[in-house]
């Protein structure tokens, strides 16, 4: 359960967010739509602890959270350029997480990134390095990273954007599949036929006045 | 060539000073270099400041001419000393200042992306800097590293302004007393073999770091 109170954010005096609430039940998947400058990626960035918010609480299953802190635990995030550590393998860049935060051993760390790959339909490519992917692939490493770190609630921002459009309705049906393993989604979009395909409620961001 | 063998083993004595110069002064300054490159990026602008003031203090005056402050000019003062420790002690000060400014550059080419996949999976600022982002600075930084080092390893001749007997001032008396080329020309030899080596073994090491790109 995700339950988001009262955010409000501003640049300046430019006001971006204002008393805004939303909540989601477990496993389910919320999309943020918009367009651009509304403040969706602002929003993502302040759930997922990258920037602190004026004001407003998060409550993540039981865990309350102060939005004007950088403190979130468990949300895990796939960027829109996906940010893999290009320094490192597929699997090492699955791993490296579980190891140094949870301090997990080597050898179980990397028995769930397999895991993980397998489901994804990537159980080949862990010995790659990021350069040698293409860009869906990348997206599921990304995908299969954040998902290391047994996180409540994973946000995507603009998953599709980076991706050929032939691949939406892939990303489409992996989300889906995601949810039916139980996973709580939030999915920054501007790509209107993907939010409603995947979504179970659609947020709408739009740009304040003034 | 009989010749030859009675200077070698002088020349081969100064060169291992020079070594000795060259091998200390990056073990110190390779890494001081990185952390001054920390502290060149800080928030904390106090220390920006007084790292950048001490970069453009380095960079701005001839190594010849810190070589002579510290060795004849700091004990006019009373800090006096000894030879070898001067000569180190300015190399590694005006190293370290080159050095990190070549790592600032490289810190700056890490995409923002990085630091904040790392915040999300929970890594602490340390683990990403040890983990993420110095291995890819390394990479980046490396063949300017290397124009570094290979200055260094003439650089050191300097020294023999302060009467450190390196390589080059090894040839230079043997040329003075016997009145010959010959030791001149083998002070280039070494220093161009000592060189070739240094080629070689940065390009090896630039062919280690491109399993990735």
């Amino acid at each position: 359960m995700l339950e988001v109170k009262k955010l409000a954010k501003s640049f300046g005096n430019r006001q971006i967010l204002q008393n805004m609430n939303f909540s989601l039940k477990d496993g389910e998947i919320l999309t943020v739509v918009g367009p651009s400058g509304a403040g969706k990626t602002t929003l993502l960035r302040i759930v997922a602890g990258l920037e602190r918010a004026d004001a407003g609480s998060m409550n993540l299953d039981g865990e309350e959270y102060d939005l004007s802190q950088e403190e979130r635990g468990a949300v895990g995030v796939v960027f829109q350029d996906f940010n893999l550590f290009p320094n490192m393998s597929v699997l090492e860049n699955i791993t490296l997480a579980p190891q140094l935060a949870l301090k997990e051993d080597k050898e179980a760390a990397e028995a769930k990134a397999k895991e993980l790959l397998a489901k994804l339909q990537m159980a080949d490519k862990g010995g790659l390095y990021p350069y040698q992917l293409s860009g869906g692939q990348k997206q599921r490493v990304a995908i299969a990273r954040a998902l290391a770190m047994q996180p409540k609630m994973l946000c995507y921002d603009e998953p599709t954007s980076a991706l050929d459009p032939a691949l939406r309705d892939q990303v489409a049906d992996l989300i889906l599949s995601l949810k039916e393993s139980g996973l709580t989604q939030l999915i920054i979009t501007h790509d209107m036929d993907f939010a409603k395909k995947v979504a179970d409620q659609v947020l709408e961001v739009k740009p304040l006045e003034g | 060539m009989k010749y030859v063998m009675e200077i070698l083993p002088s020349l081969f004595s100064g060169a291992g000073m020079t070594l000795q110069i060259f091998f200390e002064t990056l073990i110190f300054s390779l890494p001081l270099g990185i952390l001054v490159s920390f502290g060149l990026s800080s928030r904390f602008a106090p220390l920006k400041w007084l790292l950048n003031f001490y970069v453009w203090l380095m960079r701005g005056t001839p190594l010849l001419l810190q070589l002579i402050f510290v060795f004849y000019g700091l004990p006019i003062v009373g800090l006096t000393f000894p030879r070898y420790m001067a000569a180190l002690a300015a190399f590694v000060l005006n190293y370290t200042a080159y050095f990190a400014e070549i790592f600032r550059g490289g810190n700056q080419a890490i995409d923002r992306g990085q630091f904040e996949a790392a915040k999300v999976l929970q890594l602490t600022y340390g683990q990403t800097l040890r983990k993420i982002v110095i291995p890819q600075v390394i990479k980046i930084v490396l063949p300017s590293i290397g124009n570094e080092v290979i200055n260094l390893v003439k650089d050191s001749s300097l020294v023999y302004v302060i009467g450190l007997g390196d390589l080059l001032r090894a040839g230079n008396l043997a040329t003075a007393r016997d009145v010959t080329l010959v030791p001149l020309v083998l002070v280039a030899l070494i220093y161009l073999l000592l060189i070739g080596l240094c080629t070689l073994l940065l390009r090896q090491l630039e062919k280690h770091y491109s399993y990735y790109r």
